[in-house]
């Protein structure tokens, strides 16, 4: 009886797996197939691949321009943010202050702050530099929206370093810069990789300003998806060739930072 | 370390978001008062109150109000109910475990315009669509689901999106739970409701709230999911509170009006986040 239960638990698992896989399954089943094909009824599960459609995404589209973009924008900002948070968090973790957390709440706090209701100010000022459809804009806005996030993680994966070894580099007259060079960084580099991880994976598929700041120059791949939501003509088998790059590898850094993700998504709330 | 450089070390990160947030916010508060329309520079002057008058009297706003609610509640509570029942199911070992966890997860990392093209393309279709080859089937009526239930349609591609994330969270917060604690329960012989109820559900509680107050603020800004799918429409079927705005700033060009909208928008976050953070914070002390 009670190997039945384990058993018909293990098979629903498995139907909830397979259930919540089947669109990416499906995404990337269709971008191997004719336009033809992706549009037959009854659906094709078996058939003859083709890979023309990757190759008439980079054709008409400039697949390659977008994801380049996408790389510049997101990794830009991410090591931004990162060069800005290191030696901050740093600081917080070993010399906290009587604000440190405050001012930790307080980052957290502008996280919160809608993007819709900072959009005109935003696009006027982005106008005014010269900047509206450049990748400087994207990368400065993705750095300040990651910072807080990054700031967190760093902090939390800082504080697990025991101040001992700090004490005893110090005894030995480290100055602050080596200190932060050669202990806190090499002990903690798998987190500050992770955190930096995460924010690549958010910057990645940022939709909101990539979709109302760029236009043909500096679009990320968010916003060339975008553009297929034309009605004119059906382009499934090209969609899905040109969606499943843009999502395949952020799904697979997805798998391997899901502990930051938790972690950085909850602020540390959950762990 | 001397004061001044930990002083120092921090002043970046501080200044910049400190920027980030204070220059945008005070430019949309000032421009709220403001006749500022991008096509009319030059009638740009003192407005006063009207600029809110006008959004907040806009009958449209009424029902994007509604759609909001309903987006981030319905959202929320499918997304808390899927994931923790997966999640609870998801403690049985068994083999292969590990795949299904990642097949699980994975909608998550699914960029926001990928997911909604695929939904509307590939399921949502009245003629090509899965749905539609499904209902043929069985000889039901085919469904334009993004001009008959648009709404809905976009709660069905961010549910598929944001259970993934619930799932993730209690997962995680489950890993942390007393094992002995269960087992003393059972050989008491207490069933699966009461050690769910007196167990499971108290343990869960902060990952609960984090998770609501996290999609609430996700939610309340939805818009590529619309942008891509319906537009909004039809008619203002499906216009959040977030498209509402972008409409007043982007297609119509009224500044004034839009940052009036922004600041509204800004308040209601605000209420939930300030929740949010007292949640956090409390963790924080522990």
């Amino acid at each position: 009886m009670k190997k039945i239960k384990h058993q018909s638990r293990v098979l629903a698992c498995w139907v909830l797996a397979i259930f919540f896989f089947f669109p990416i399954f499906w995404m990337v089943l269709t971008s191997f197939k004719t336009e033809l094909q992706a549009i037959s009824i009854p659906p094709l599960f078996i058939f003859e691949p083709t890979f023309e459609n990757f190759s008439i995404v980079q054709e008409r589209s400039d697949y390659f321009k977008y994801a380049t973009n996408s790389l510049i924008t997101s990794f830009g900002a991410t090591i931004f943010a990162l060069i800005i948070a290191v030696p901050s968090a740093y600081s917080m973790a070993f010399f906290p202050g009587k604000y440190t957390k405050d001012i930790l709440l307080w980052m957290l706090s502008t996280k919160m702050l809608p993007a819709v209701g900072v959009l005109m100010p935003i696009y006027l000022l982005a106008d005014a530099a010269g900047l509206l459809d450049t990748k400087t804009v994207l990368i400065i806005i993705f750095a300040m929206m990651n910072l807080p996030i990054i700031m967190w993680l760093l902090f939390s994966y800082f504080k697990e370093i025991p101040s001992e070894i700090l004490e005893a580099s110090r005894m030995d007259g480290c100055s602050t810069f080596d200190e932060l060079r050669h202990i806190v960084l090499p002990l903690s580099w798998g987190g500050v990789a992770s955190a930096g991880l995460l924010s690549v994976v958010l910057c990645w598929n940022e939709a909101f300003w990539a979709i109302n700041l760029t236009a043909g120059d500096a679009g990320t791949l968010t916003a060339l998806i975008a553009s297929y939501s034309s009605p004119e003509g059906l382009f499934w088998a090209k969609l899905s060739a040109a969606s499943t790059l843009a999502c395949a590898p952020i799904v697979v850094f997805g798998w391997f930072c899901q502990k930051q993700l938790v972690q950085g998504l909850t602020f540390g709330a959950v762990k | 370390m001397k004061f001044s450089v930990s002083k120092a070390l921090q002043a970046p990160s501080v200044i910049l978001l400190l920027l980030w947030m204070i220059v945008p916010l005070s430019m949309t508060i000032y421009f709220s008062f403001m006749r500022y329309h991008l096509l009319y520079p030059e009638r740009f002057g003192f407005n006063g109150l009207s600029n809110y008058n006008f959004f907040l009297t806009d009958p449209a706003l009424f029902s994007a109000v509604i759609n909001s609610i309903t987006l981030v509640g319905s959202i929320i509570v499918i997304s808390v109910i899927l994931g923790l029942s997966i999640a609870l199911l998801l403690q049985e070992t068994f083999r292969g475990r590990g795949i299904v966890r990642v097949l699980l997860i994975s909608p998550f990392f699914i960029m926001p315009t990928v997911n909604a093209l695929i939904w509307k393309n590939m399921f949502m279709n009245p003629v090509y669509g899965l749905f539609a080859f499904v209902s043929g089937i069985f000889g039901w009526p085919v469904v334009d689901f993004l001009s008959d239930f648009p709404l809905l349609s976009i709660i069905i591609m961010l549910s598929w999106q944001w259970t993934p994330f619930a799932l993730l969270i209690f997962m995680t917060s489950l890993q942390s739970m007393d094992t002995e604690q269960v087992e003393a329960a059972e050989l008491e012989g207490a069933g699966f409701w009461s050690k769910f109820r007196y167990l499971t559900l108290p343990h869960l509680g902060r990952a609960i709230g984090v998770v609501v107050m996290i999609q609430a603020i996700f939610h309340l800004s939805i818009f590529a999911e619309i942008f891509v799918t319906t537009g909004g429409g039809p008619g203002y079927d499906s216009t959040n509170t977030t498209f509402l705005i972008f409409t007043q700033a982007l297609l119509q060009f009224d500044v004034g009006v839009a940052s009036a909208g922004g600041v509204f928008a800004i308040v209601v976050a605000n209420i939930i986040a300030y929740f949010l953070i007292k949640t956090v914070a409390k963790g924080m002390t522990k």
